[in-house]
């Protein structure tokens, strides 16, 4: 019964936005998610939209950098895009900083972030 | 601490017994601290302070409760919500209050990091019977 968030493919990119608040399983199940899609569907990029999360906890900051760190030993890259100005300050004071996760404004940037990456990566 | 709960307004106690009850726990939480009108940020500070401490209560202390509600002080109003488990209680105070201690495959952020995120916090632990843990966010 434990819930699946969708991802969706576009080009070599995949794409998820988070739309409401999750469960830990459902967090671990995107992350699981996320590292087989990457490898079943050759991607390049992977975005995580987490514009409408409200809060982000130890737990799925916890996932997000790991997200980061599978994606860039599977040879592609994780823009996170969408945070919340008081997500972020509240991550910040948590003792997060995220360090190794690359971000975004939002989807466009983050789209427009690993198009430039891939660009250089070819040069 | 026993938190200072506002006249006439009940807190409300929430199971802490499986993963779901977190999800409840932050909207009530978010309820609360909007009621009270904290700032965007606090609530947001608050509400993550709730989830790190609830799924302490529930990984550590193997489920327990969380009673909350507003609080006054001094004319100030405020959140505040008490964690309490039976559980092994923690004991050493000090080194799980380090940033980056663990004693599971955590971050070990959870209770420093609450902490740094409130105004008020309690913790109270018996090895052996148990840990109750007060947070409070008061409107500036
Ligand atoms: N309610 C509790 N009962 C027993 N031990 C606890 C309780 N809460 C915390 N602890 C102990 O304190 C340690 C530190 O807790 P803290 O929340 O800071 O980090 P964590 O839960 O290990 O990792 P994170 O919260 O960053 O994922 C825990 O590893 C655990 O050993
Ligand atoms: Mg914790």
């Amino acid at each position: 019964m434990s819930e699946r968030i969708p991802i969706l493919r576009i080009g070599d990119t995949l794409i998820v936005s988070v739309q409401f608040d999750l469960e830990d399983q459902t967090v671990l199940n995107l992350q699981e998610d996320l590292a087989d899609q990457i490898v079943a569907r050759s991607a390049t990029g992977v975005i995580i939209d987490i514009g409408a999360l409200e809060i982000v906890d130890s737990f799925v900051g916890r996932m997000l950098a790991t997200v980061a760190s599978i994606s860039r030993v599977l040879d592609a890259r994780t823009v996170v895009v969408g945070m919340r100005p008081a997500v972020a300050i509240t991550l910040v004071e948590l003792g997060l900083s995220l360090g190794g996760v690359s971000t975004a404004l939002d989807l466009e940037k983050g789209l427009a972030k690993l198009n430039r990456a891939a660009s250089s990566g070819l040069q | 601490m026993t938190a200072p709960w506002t006249a006439g307004e009940e807190p409300r106690v929430y199971p802490i017994a499986r993963s779901g009850d977190l999800v409840h726990i932050r909207q009530a939480i978010r309820t609360l601290s909007q009621e009270c009108r904290l700032s965007l940020v606090d609530q947001t500070k608050m509400i993550t302070a709730a989830s790190e401490l609830a799924r302490n209560t529930l990984i550590y202390g193997g489920g327990g409760t969380v009673r909350a509600g507003t609080v006054s002080r001094g004319g100030k109003r405020g959140v505040a919500a008490i964690f309490e488990d039976s559980g092994p209680g923690i004991p050493d105070v000090e080194q799980a209050m380090t940033d980056g201690w663990t004693s599971g495959g955590g971050l070990g952020l959870g209770l420093s990091g609450a902490r740094r995120l409130v105004d008020d916090f309690d913790l109270n632990t018996v090895p052996g019977e148990g840990t109750v843990v007060t947070i409070i966010k008061w409107v500036r």
